[in-house]
């Protein structure tokens, strides 16, 4: 199949429905995806004010069943699946015997089988991985990894009118679905999963379908319910949304050169759930001082883009992981890391902007949150 | 499409004389291709810009591009109002979205440019 390794670019479910409405699309990852539809600022104020629809099928589903299904992630994920109740979702990573991260993952527990949402950009190194660690595992581990990617759709339904417009297509009372849990139910008549989960620092749900039903679903989730009319929303805002929501995106925060510590994310690797593939390397990372932090930080003009220094007296002391200017705040924001001396919120800072130091300073993170009824009363990330 | 009043460049700027001034924006094109545009970087009055070389920068969510002066002369007014609200120049490219003007060297220079008929040809439109 072509894609990743091969030519043409990877088509989605959705791709002629994107094409039909004039998207603008990009090669991303292998995968043919819009970026826009008409505005990134636009989508992203839909997201933050009303509803947005993302095709997201993109990303790798990846299903483990058999006897030890949970065993082999509770393996290979630096969270502790054990503590994954049915019907829940915990956020996690996937770190290498060296403690490289090399994914962060989500897994649901749909009772008899755990999903693995993958980012695009790593499924098929992912696939492999697994694949060699269960080689070395051997019979020890009954279970078997299933790439349901290319047969399944996947769309993200986010904001705050989110739930309003999707129930009266479900037949689940969704005001019952907490944050991070899921379940299968039917939309539009067909079955689904429905999980309360998303990247936008919105209320909202990601569904998953056939990839036959994907466009009959993807047209019906635009329509026009109670007079609120869904924006169907491209990468670009995608993108903008999840760094106002202070959230990691791999291949930016975090990669195989970064350990979760330094990039705040020890909370998920649960070093004490027992022995898994990355615990060795973890340990020791886990009692350093860590060399360098994340840090959020906004600037007083400028664009700050991946890449560009971060500098302190002149000299640059490290890098920018994220930017752009925040929609909802009008404001130029970022991430990136530095020395631990500089990461405290208040702290001045410059980035290094085709030559010219802009200023700013650190902030805490998130740079903005949408305060719901539902998230109010949850923790992000719990099993 | 492209107004006729003025003249264009191939990097997609447009010059418009008034007197012995001349305005200068990108084109409706531009600012398509560029997408949502956040931040402009401009000039200050009184600084020199040179025909075809760089004169500020304009930032879209995913890109930076360079904006090349039309003409060579003197910065002599610079549009504040792009500046605070940047997406003007989405939306209205040709009219409130303009950027700077200039006071031409020579002003004969402008022949050199592209008439908006001319300026559709090379980017394909009709």
């Amino acid at each position: 199949m072509d894609g990743q390794d091969g030519m043409k670019p990877l088509q989605t479910a959705l791709h002629d429905r994107h094409l039909a409405d004039t998207a603008r699309m990009i090669d991303f990852s292998g995968w043919h995806m819009p970026i826009q539809y008409r505005s990134i600022i636009a989508e992203h104020q839909a997201v933050r004010s009303s509803v947005g629809v993302f095709d997201l099928s993109h990303m790798g589903r990846l299903y483990f069943q058999g006897a030890d299904a949970h065993r082999l992630v509770q393996w290979l994920a630096t969270n502790d699946v054990s503590k994954l109740r049915p019907g829940r979702a915990q956020y996690s990573l996937f770190c290498a015997a060296d403690g490289r991260i090399l994914d962060d993952i989500v897994v649901y527990n749909q009772g008899e089988r755990l999903l693995v949402v993958v980012n695009a950009s790593n499924r098929e190194k992912i696939v492999r991985w697994i694949a060699d660690e269960q080689d070395g595992l051997g019979a020890k581990y009954e279970a078997e990894i299933h790439d349901a990617t290319f047969e399944t759709a996947m769309i993200g339904f986010q904001g705050p009118d989110s739930e309003a417009s999707l129930q009266p297509l479900v037949d689940g009372p969704l005001a019952e679905l907490r944050y991070y849990s899921g379940s299968a139910m039917r939309v539009v008549g067909v079955p689904a999963f429905v999980a309360r989960t998303g990247y936008t620092g919105e209320d909202g749900f990601e569904v998953i379908v056939s990839a036959e039903d994907g466009p009959r679903v993807w047209d019906r989730l635009l329509e026009d319910r109670g007079g609120v009319v869904p924006t169907a929303c491209g990468l670009g805002c995608r993108d903008t949304l999840r760094l106002e929501a202070g959230m990691a995106l791999y291949g930016h925060e975090i990669d195989e050169s970064t350990n979760p510590y330094e990039a705040g994310l020890g909370r998920v690797a649960k070093l004490d759930k027992g022995d898994f593939v990355s615990r060795e390397a973890l340990g020791p990372l886990a009692d350093r001082d860590p060399s360098r932090r994340l840090i959020a930080f906004e600037l007083d003009g400028g664009v700050p883009r991946q890449g560009y220094s971060i500098i302190e007296h002149g000299q640059s002391v490290g890098r920018v992981t994220s930017g752009t200017v925040s929609p909802t705040l009008g404001k130029a924001i970022g991430m990136g890391y530095v020395p631990p001396s500089l990461s405290e919120p208040g702290c001045p800072l410059a980035v290094e902007v085709r030559g010219r130091a802009i200023e700013g300073r650190v902030v805490a993170l998130p740079f903005y949150q949408h305060r719901t009824k539902r998230q109010a009363t949850v923790r992000r990330g719990s099993a | 499409m492209n107004p006729e009043d003025r003249k264009y460049t191939k990097e997609h700027e447009w010059v418009k004389v008034d007197g012995d001034q001349a305005m200068v924006g990108i084109t409706d094109f531009a600012q398509d291709q560029l997408g949502d545009v956040v931040y402009v970087e401009l000039p200050k009055v009184g600084d020199r810009v040179q025909m075809f070389k760089p004169f500020g920068v304009i930032e879209s969510v995913k890109t930076a591009s360079d904006l090349y002066a039309p003409v060579s002369g003197e910065v002599v007014e610079v549009n504040g109002a792009v500046v605070d609200a940047p997406q003007m120049v989405n939306d209205a490219p040709y009219e409130a979205g303009w950027l700077v003007k200039i006071k031409p060297d020579d002003p004969t220079q402008l022949e050199q440019l592209l008439t908006a008929e001319q300026y559709a040809d090379t980017v394909g439109q009709e």
